[in-house]
This record gives structure tokens, C-alpha cells and sequence, in this order.
């Protein structure tokens, strides 16, 4: 018997079914969200990675982004933050502190009428731009406003 | 008796949805002041939205969302009567969800 060659078809075999199932969308994670985790980018330690993770390289920066946020924030944990965006159709509001220990905090895919317009409450580790960047029509865009930070909210 | 307060009502052609969710919201940096322990990350990473059954927010989130999170959108095209649904899921598999009606 050649067992080698068995294995090799087994393996084949497998694969086979793995392609297909995937093909056919049902190894999708069993969860209503739309897509995981995005683990890279939430734990990378640096602006430019957490940038490349939403896929927000070389955003260019608009005047068609509000970032409505204190200038200076006594206690950083919990920064109210408004972002706006005036740009048709806004299909993602992303949320980053450039000082944060992990810049990225938040990525809000919005669909079926839900306006260019999020406003929540984030804590800050150090005075630095709270940074939004939005996703229209295939392109990035961005823009940042500094706060001030007098506490911050990131304990340690 | 869920965690999730949501108040959504129409102003103009939009409705506004208003929630908050009782949630810890650990980054795992923090250190226990007792122990000098590192507390253990909890917190939402995921949150969804519907209106009237079509989803309209499907948002991730790191530890950095201000505990016990406040969120506020607005939808476009929604009516007074349209049902308002908000659940989320945490790091550790927890899940809550709660509904409202638009006034």
C-alpha cells in the first residue's frame, strides 16, 4: 500500500471540501455581524498600522469632516465626540486617538439611510488629535482636532 | 431586564436614536488598585443597529469606547412606529440587546 499517496489524496480531499464550503459562504462565523474583529488593527500600538488596518493609508484630509470634541478634556474617560461627515454617501466612521496606548477605537459601518453622523463618548490617555476618518464611494477621507488632556483615561 | 436604554424619536425626516449601555468597558491596562494586578479586558467589540428589520450601524469597538457606552445616530427615510433594535456582543462572547419604538 502506498500510504503516501493516500495521505496526498486525503489532504486533497479535504481541501477540496474546504474550497467548496467556503465557496458557497457557509464557513462564515456564525454571528449577524458582517464581518470579524478586525484584531490587527484595533491592537496595533501606532497610528500608521492602525491606519493600514481599516485601510485608510494616504486618507486625504477634508474640510467635509466635522470633529466636534472638547479642546480641552479634564477628565479623558469620557471625551464626548461628535464626527459629521457632509460627504455623500458615508458608508464608514472610523474613531482614533492618536495617543491612545491602541489608536483605533471604533469603525461604524453605516447602511440603509443611517446618516454620515455618530456621536458617542471615548477616553483619551494623553492630550493628542482625536482623529475620524470616513469611507465613501471607494475613497478615504479624514480629518483630526486636537484635545487636551489634563486626567488621562486610560488608568495605569 | 436588558442593559440597554434607547430613546429614538423623529426630528425632521430623520430619527434620532439615543442609547446607553451598561458595560465596564476594561481596556485590560488598567491595574486593580488593591492587588496591582492587571485587570483582565472587557468590552464591547461589537455593536449592531436595525430599523424597521434593515440593518443601519454595524459598528467594532476597542476597550477605548467610555464605559458604559453612549451612542447617537441618525436615520434618514425612518417613520414614527419603525422599531429600533440595538444589541451588542463583548470580548468574552456576552451578548444583550434591547428595542424601542420611534416616537
Amino acid at each position: 500500500m502506498n500510504n503516501e499517496r493516500r495521505q496526498i489524496l486525503k489532504g486533497a480531499g479535504a481541501a477540496a471540501v474546504v474550497a467548496v464550503a467556503a465557496g458557497a459562504g457557509l464557513l462564515k462565523p456564525g454571528n449577524v455581524f458582517a464581518a470579524d474583529w478586525n484584531k490587527a488593527a484595533f491592537e496595533a500600538k501606532d497610528v500608521a498600522t492602525a491606519m493600514a488596518g481599516i485601510g485608510a493609508t494616504g486618507a486625504a484630509e477634508s474640510d467635509q469632516i466635522v470633529v466636534d470634541a472638547p479642546n480641552i478634556a479634564e477628565n479623558g474617560s469620557r471625551v464626548p465626540v461628535k464626527v459629521t461627515s457632509k460627504i455623500a454617501n458615508t458608508e464608514h466612521i472610523i474613531i482614533l486617538a492618536e495617543k491612545n496606548t491602541n489608536p483605533l477605537i471604533a469603525d461604524f459601518a453605516l447602511s440603509n439611510g443611517a446618516d454620515g453622523f455618530i456621536s458617542t463618548a471615548i477616553k483619551l490617555g494623553a492630550t493628542g488629535n482625536v482623529r475620524a476618518v470616513v469611507k465613501a464611494g471607494g475613497k478615504v477621507y479624514t480629518a483630526a482636532k486636537e484635545v487636551k488632556v489634563t486626567i488621562g483615561g486610560c488608568g495605569g | 431586564m436588558s442593559g440597554i436604554r434607547i430613546k429614538a424619536a423623529m426630528s425632521g425626516d430623520n430619527a434620532v436614536v439615543k442609547c446607553l449601555m451598561q458595560h465596564p468597558m476594561e481596556t485590560g491596562f488598567r491595574k486593580d488598585a488593591k492587588t496591582g494586578q492587571l485587570i483582565p479586558a472587557h468590552f464591547i467589540n461589537h455593536v449592531t443597529a436595525t430599523v424597521a428589520g434593515k440593518t443601519v450601524l454595524d459598528a467594532q469597538w476597542g476597550g477605548a469606547i467610555s464605559a458604559n457606552p453612549f451612542l447617537e445616530f441618525r436615520v434618514a427615510g425612518a417613520k414614527s412606529g419603525d422599531q429600533v433594535v440595538i444589541s451588542w456582543e463583548d470580548n468574552k462572547g456576552e451578548k444583550d440587546s434591547a428595542d424601542a419604538t420611534i416616537a
